[in-house]
């Protein structure tokens, strides 16, 4: 009987789990305010684990090792999770609920942190622990604060910019009324006019707030009360409504994400497209790219400036649970210095969360839209802050995309939306 | 089930009476099967006890914590506090759909309830369906004698060798509107931007990806005919149909049913697919989507849906099971004789 | 079911064109879709896109990503932790599987439907609700990130598959040939082992490439489960990153897929000749 004999051991120590876990409960209810646990271990120091997503560039690693050579009894290891945004978010809850010390500084996505703070997961950024962020951008300090306190320390961001062909428009739009207006360029030229990302997904609700935002609407509050049933809302939302209606975003556009959307302006279908800056660099370089010497930047078009922007990029936050608070605190503070952000930036693309990098020599030679990013970011939005976000964000995609498709009017998409984030946390 | 073929299941009975020759009295009978009880419980205790540790706990675990509240956050601290006891809420919650005392407004995961359940449906009927018909024919092709049938049977085996993860990123960009279906058909269908576009996306991955499990188990119990029974059919002048749904059919019955049990079971959880290709859109939402759209936004509601999606495929099953005989032992049971 | 085939082998002669006709048409079914991700795999990353049908822009490259170390791909580790995972499962399913499909198909108990129920039931929870608990549970176990972790979920999700498909095979089993064995002067041992395992060889054969492939494709409990040394391969094609955020390494995860599938068809080459040789002895096949 060798099976049994392997499981026996094994399923008795697992009985006896089921007895300790019974009343431990899966829930997510994790908050006591996080009280306790944020007030320990302020002054405690030593070796931590650093959390990142899925190293894309391989940045991390040599940034870990230079700081591992300065601190050799405060040393980090660097925990990757995978690519996928949802799955970091997901692992990251089940260690925070399961309250574990092993990781000491996670990367949030922006979107995250305050669900996270609410949950009383992240340390407050406060008193002993407070970081210095005058330098940064407001915008990325204001995405990393929930209720008036920081909790993440912004370490990288990102923004919208709008390619467009400057050999067929030699200078860009600045209002978005004036792109529509330069729609008949494209069909004289048997292209689409203009696409970003409308797929079902969260680029929907990049896309559908820049909209928003640009016309002077805003989703929530600062109390993150939902405030998006409003006529600004409205206009802004239904500019992108019209230009489907009209052809000059294409019906196939409802199924884009960034690739799709950066595959049809390296082909030459596009003439404008609101996309990332990484689309940058492999316009310039794919092989199949058609337009590498004909595209140029602009900040997004707005209502009769640069447009608001979503904010995209990521902060550093401490765990409550951390054994060693003192030392994850001055490695998130070591993160936002410039020798570091200029590094993600070379190295990694990354923007840098202090606008004094963006006018760098270096970085621009390397990244010359860097200047017009700063533009972006200067004027962007970030995306609702508030604990319900997954909520929030689905309210805006289901209704946005049934407007976009023409299957609910503008009014009723919004006052939907409206009702929807209402209903969260009912 | 087997007992339509009265020369197979008539001989098979004498070796199922017990691993003795068959010649026990019937006073021992009694003693027989207390003895077989415990041998048989003997040989069970694996399974059991791994099922219990890895699933029912987690079950029983999500229906203990579908009656409580999910955090609520307390406005003047701005932290989530413990929800309490909830009653049936997070119940009526998908089934009347209400959020609080209203119902659900488009745009919460409430809202979608019915609609995911029927779409569940939709998607479990048409790929089971699809997929066993298709499964028959590709296991009859199979089991012919013919030169390259080992080709042809690991070929089979490759939509169902590669990961789903990787089966719905490759069907993605096949189904992109510049992708490659379009560009061999000439067409240029919105497959991921509209509702039936999307459904079939979703059905042609789902059955060229799991066809070959139901090719492979139908072939299996193909495997089980002996060909003595179908040289007695052909005496009897019986001709290729009849040949199929006289002998074929029904002993291929127990495997069959139990492929199609196990298809189902796994189409009504179905979440790869539709999230890659679809995130849900279009009203592709299936009933696991849901789930997990629901634990990013509280565990609790979500493990009442859970329950809510375990006790509907378990009623699906029971179906199956008592009115289609997709019971792998019934026959072996006298009782049912 | 060769039976059918050789009568119509008689009565038309172009019987066997038509199996022929049938079996190309379900080759290119199956393959073709493998065939665009083959091509894709083989492309520059620079013409993902490029909806040519046929190889063009033909590149290693891909492979080299998927292998290659400096940009944290362990792929060859991750494929022995898959084989690990999977093979152990799928050993330990069909051997615990077996005992109980014997107990269900051939011996009297009380409470069998019961138990029937309750091992299917076991197959009906939502896969994605399991997590949260099961992460709980090992991790007070300390088994986190340890085979055992991935192993054991693993089974229990295939052994209900297992269990029932070799139960209902196991049922249609001529089992009086072990009796006519035992009069032949058989011990029930030897009956057992040259009767009745060449007998169940090819449902068994069958269920452990279902088990297999199941457990090669699992995804859902090695993501949150695994750590970085019991990363298996499905966890880490999830893990491929374009070279910047936004970028779908799509050509990448592509190549990855392919090196996954290799192993598996040429085990089901394998398999395949023992599931022939399992056969009973004789028949004309």
């Amino acid at each position: 009987m060798k099976p049994r004999k392997f499981l026996a051991p094994a399923a008795a120590a697992a009985v006896l789990a089921l007895a300790l876990t019974a009343c431990g409960g899966g829930s997510s209810s994790g908050g006591s305010g996080g009280g306790d646990a944020a007030s320990q271990n302020m002054d405690g120091r030593g070796p931590i684990t650093f959390v990142s997503g899925k190293d894309n560039s391989g940045v991390w690693q040599p940034t870990i090792d230079r700081w591992n050579a300065a601190h050799p009894n405060e040393k980090v290891t660097l925990k990757e999770q995978t690519d996928q945004a949802d799955q970091q978010h997901d692992d990251l809850v089940q260690h925070f609920q399961a309250q574990q010390s092993d990781y000491d500084v996670v990367t949030v996505d922006v979107v995250w942190s305050a669900e996270f703070a609410a949950k009383g997961w992240l340390q407050p950024l406060k008193d002993k622990m407070a970081v210095d962020t005058a330098k940064l951008l407001p915008a990325t300090v204001k995405a990393a604060t929930y209720n008036g306190t920081a909790y993440a320390v912004p370490i990288s961001s990102d923004g919208g910019l709008l390619y467009y062909r400057k050999d067929l428009v030699p200078n860009p739009p600045k209002t978005w009324d004036e792109m529509m207006g330069m729609c008949s360029i494209a069909k004289a030229h048997d292209m689409g006019c203009y696409a970003g990302q409308y797929s079902k997904y969260e680029g929907l609700t990049v896309n559908a707030a820049e909209a928003i935002n640009t016309f002077g609407g805003k989703i929530v509050d600062d109390q993150g009360k939902a405030v998006v049933n409003s006529a600004e809302a409205k206009t802004g939302l239904g500019k992108l409504v019209d230009a489907f209606k009209s052809g000059n975003i294409a019906k196939q556009a409802l199924t884009y994400q960034e690739e799709q959307g950066r595959k049809a302006f390296e082909d030459g279908k596009l003439l404008f497209l609101r996309n990332w800056p990484y689309v940058y660099n492999l316009a310039k370089t794919d092989g199949a790219s058609t337009v590498k010497d004909t595209f140029g930047v602009a900040p997004l078009p707005g209502m009769s400036g640069p447009g608001a922007s979503s904010l995209g990029g990521h902060s550093a936050a401490v765990s409550v649970y951390s054994k060693n608070k003192a030392t994850a605190h001055d490695f998130a503070q070591w993160l936002i210095q410039d020798e570091q952000q200029k590094f993600f930036a070379l190295k990694g693309s990354l923007a840098p969360v202090a606008s004094a990098l963006y006018t760098d020599s270096d970085i621009v030679s390397k990244l010359p839209y860097m200047p017009t990013l700063l533009t972006s970011i200067q004027n962007a939005v970030p995306r609702p802050v508030t604990p319900y976000y997954p909520a929030v964000t689905k309210a805006v995609q289901d209704n946005a995309y049934a407007a976009l498709q023409g299957d609910k009017s503008v009014d009723q998409a919004v006052s939907d939306m409206q009702a929807a984030i209402d209903a969260a946390g009912h | 089930m087997s007992t339509e073929v009265p020369s197979k299941t008539g001989e098979t009975d004498t070796g199922r009476r017990g691993r003795g020759p068959g010649m026990a009295g019937a006073e021992s009978a009694d003693r027989r099967q207390t003895t077989q009880g415990r041998w048989a419980y003997t040989l069970l205790a694996p399974t059991l006890i791994l099922l219990a540790v890895v699933i029912i706990y987690p079950v029983i675990n999500a229906i203990i914590l579908s009656f409580q509240k999910d955090a609520g956050l307390d406005k003047a601290t701005g932290f989530f506090v413990q929800g309490g006891f909830a009653g049936v809420d997070n119940y009526t919650h998908w089934i009347l759909q209400q959020c609080g005392s209203e119902k659900c407004p488009p745009g919460t995961l409430g809202a979608q309830f019915w609609g995911a359940m029927g779409t569940t449906f939709l998607f479990a009927a048409i790929t089971v369906i699809l997929e066993t018909v298709l499964g028959f024919w590709m296991a009859i092709v199979m089991a012919r004698a013919f030169k390259g049938r080992s080709l042809l049977r690991a070929s089979v085996l490759v939509p169902w060798a590669i990961p789903t993860a990787v089966t719905a990123k490759l069907f993605f960009f096949m189904f992109a509107f510049d992708g490659i279906i379009n560009t061999v058909f000439h067409s240029s269908i919105l497959w991921t931007g509209s509702e039936w576009p999307a459904r079939w996306a979703i059905i042609i991955s789902d059955v060229w990806k799991t066809t070959p499990f139901m090719a492979l188990l139908i072939l299996a119990g193909l495997q089980l005919i002996p060909d003595e029974v179908y040289e007695a059919a052909k005496v009897d002048g019986a001709g290729t149909w009849q040949r199929f749904t006289q002998i074929t059919l029904p002993l291929v019955k127990p495997a069959l049913m139990v492929a199609i049990l196990f298809r189902t079971l796994d189409a009504l959880r179905m979440y790869d697919l539709p999230a890659i290709l679809t995130g849900g859109a279009n009203n592709t939402t299936t009933l696991s989507i849901l789930v997990v759209q629901q634990i990013r936004q509280g565990f609790n509601v979500a493990s009442a849906l859970s329950t809510i999606t375990f006790v509907t495929i378990f009623l699906v099953a029971f179906i199956f099971v008592r009115f289609l005989g997709a019971n792998a032992v019934e026959s072996a049971n006298p009782r049912k004789k | 079911m060769s039976t059918p085939t050789a009568t119509r082998r008689r009565a038309f002669t172009w019987a066997p064109t038509r199996t022929y006709v049938q079996a190309a048409v379900i080759l290119i079914w199956c393959l073709l879709p493998f065939y665009w991700m083959i091509v894709t795999a083989f492309r520059d990353v620079g013409y993902t896109f490029d909806p040519t049908p046929f190889f063009t822009h033909v590149t290693f490259d891909n492979f080299a990503t998927v292998f290659d170390e400096s940009l944290g791909n362990h792929f060859a580790r991750n494929l022995l932790n898959s084989l690990i995972v999977a093979g152990l499962t799928t050993v330990i399913s069909l051997l615990v599987g077996v005992f109980a499909a014997y107990a269900l198909a051939r011996l009297k108990f009380r409470f069998k439907e019961m138990v029937l129920g309750f091992v299917l039931g076991a197959s009906m929870f939502p896969g994605v609700a399991l997590i949260t608990p099961l992460f709980q549970l090992f991790t007070n176990l300390g088994w986190m990130g340890s085979y055992q972790a991935l192993i054991i979920p693993s089974i229990s999700f295939s052994l209900p598959l297992a269990v029932y498909t070799l139960t209902s095979f196991f049922r249609e089993m001529p089992w009086e040939l072990e009796e006519a064995a035992r009069i032949d002067g058989c011990t029930q041992g030897q009956a057992f082992r040259k009767i009745i395992l060449p007998l169940a060889a090819p449902a068994t054969f069958t269920t452990a490439i279902l088990t297999f492939i199941g457990a090669w494709n699992e995804f859902l409990i090695a993501n949150q489960l695994s750590s970085d040394a019991t990363k298996t391969v499905t966890v880490a094609i999830a893990s491929f990153a374009g070279a910047q955020p936004h970028q779908e390494p799509y050509t990448a995860v592509m190549a990855a897929g392919t090196v996954v599938t290799i192993p598996l068809v040429i085990l089901v080459l394998i398999f395949q000749k023992k599931i022939v040789a399992g056969l009973t002895a004789g028949a004309v096949k």
